[in-house]
């Protein structure tokens, strides 16, 4: 059987590790490729590393430290942050990462997707989501440009669109729990999980090992994500993984 | 010293790096007359099978690749490198592949036997469930492993030498004498990853048969 993923993000900042709260107030939680081999002795199943400037800036990520990753460890991880072309990923999959993460050049130009899903195959293609709750619409809604802007598009519709293009995974972030770590947007996450074919992350929110429980359980979530609580050392991998076993969830 | 074949597809990076982080001597390249010096192959890939093809036959590597499976020595294909050393495969069309294995590529139908649904990709980590034994799977315990892959290999059982369970018992370690593949990625796969390495580079170095 396959297991439930756990994920530390690392969202990167000019080559260091920041987090917001709700994309705001940015702390610095140190360096990308210490934390990712930390990250791996506890356990981690894989890492994410997104620039989070990257759309605002028009930056690009950074190679280097992607391939000192891929250097040192045996760990699967995801690049996203300012890929905007097939050149963009080859830079990023050529300089060993396993998979990029598209998300406001995909909401831009959806082909995108599908370029990167023929060249590269659908399992390298993670699409990323931002998504906020909107009372009037009565759903949720898509955020691009690190959350600044609001789209006309639903996180649900959005998410199916992207896996009939090609998408391989989708990395679902709450904007509303994000950094308040009250747990995982539960009904968000299953929303769109139950939507499509492949395996969503659910993202913002994590706040104790609970949390990982209810978004796989209730959530219907493959893998779950968390930066603040792991770096700042609230709970850790480990932590979290044997509480998971304890509760019967399928964990390596 | 083990050659690793160059054709444009794949995370090369990442594997060399493995077998460097393992003290192996390798050189990485495209060019048949070189590779054929190798001890032993590995045939990386990420991307689908119908490039991947058109890609080595264009690099004359399809031939060469038939001519060094017959010299017995170890070659091993890694995820798509190894869908790559079975007959066909129905990836964006249906594409002859080297046929150094028997069986054929196929997408997850998605649904089970019982009728319950599936994700696809089969993506993470999933636990090895051995088969027929394997110098590959040498001192290792069934263990887990890192997956991301949407087809699969459909080939007799007595090719298998592990497999993991996903909608039903997918090829995960597959060999026929000198010719090996892994479904998954042993460079992604921690230390069982690099274990699994260790021996590829013993049986090279031995040139132990399978």
């Amino acid at each position: 059987m396959i297991t439930k993923r756990i994920i530390p993000c690392l969202d990167v900042k000019e080559g260091r590790v920041v987090k917001g709260i709700q994309f705001l107030g940015l702390r610095d939680a140190g360096d990308p490729v210490e934390l990712a081999a930390f990250y791996d002795r506890e356990g981690a199943d894989e890492l994410v590393f997104l620039d989070i400037s990257a759309s605002h800036e028009g930056r690009k990520t950074m190679v280097e430290v992607v391939k000192s990753v891929a250097a040192s460890l045996a760990i699967p991880f995801t690049v996203g942050g300012g890929i905007n072309s097939l050149e963009d990923m080859k830079r990023i999959l050529r300089a060993g990462a396993d998979k990029v993460s598209l998300n406001t050049a995909a909401v831009l130009r959806p082909e995108l997707i599908a370029e990167g899903s023929r060249f590269f195959g659908a399992q390298c293609i993670v699409v990323a989501i931002d998504a906020r709750y909107d009372e009037e619409q009565g759903t949720w809604m898509v955020y691009t440009h690190g959350g600044r802007k609001r789209t006309d598009k639903t996180a649900v519709d959005w998410a199916m669109e992207a896996v009939s293009l090609g998408a391989g995974e989708i990395l679902l972030t709450s904007m509303d729990s994000d950094g308040e770590k009250n747990g995982f947007n539960l009904e968000l996450t299953s929303a769109v999980s139950e939507a499509v074919s492949v395996p969503v992350i659910a993202s913002g929110g994590a706040g104790n090992a609970e949390h990982f429980y209810e978004a796989f359980e209730e959530g219907k979530a493959d893998a779950a994500l968390a930066a603040s609580i792991f770096h700042y050392k609230e709970t850790s991998v480990t932590e979290v993984k044997s509480f998971l076993k304890s509760r019967g969830v399928n964990i390596r | 010293m083990i050659g690793i074949v160059d054709y444009g597809m794949g995370n090369l990076f990442s594997v060399s790096k493995a077998f460097e982080r393992l003290g192996a001597e390798y050189f990485i390249s495209s060019d048949p007359k070189r590779l054929g010096e190798a001890a032993g192959i590995i045939l990386p890939g990420v991307g689908a099978f119908k490039d991947a093809m058109a890609q080595l036959n264009e690099l004359e590597l399809t031939d060469f690749l038939s001519a060094y499976a017959v010299s017995g020595k170890p070659l091993l294909g890694i995820c798509l490198g190894m869908q790559l050393l079975f007959e066909d495969s129905e990836e964006f069309g249906l594409t002859e592949g080297l046929s150094l294995l028997p069986g054929c590529i196929r997408r997850f139908p998605g649904t089970d036997s019982e009728g319950v649904s599936y994700k696809v990709p089969h993506m993470g980590w999933n636990k090895l469930n051995y088969n027929v034994p394997s110098p590959l799977l040498e001192g290792i315990e069934e263990s887990y492993v890192y997956f991301v892959h949407s087809f699969y290999a459909k080939t007799p059982v007595e090719v298998v030498n592990a497999s993991a369970s996903y909608g039903e018992e997918v090829p995960a370690v597959v060999s026929r004498n000198n010719i090996m593949g892994m479904q998954f990625h042993p460079e992604k796969s921690g230390e069982t990853g690099m274990a699994l390495l260790q021996n590829f580079i013993k049986i090279t170095e031995s040139r132990v048969s399978v």
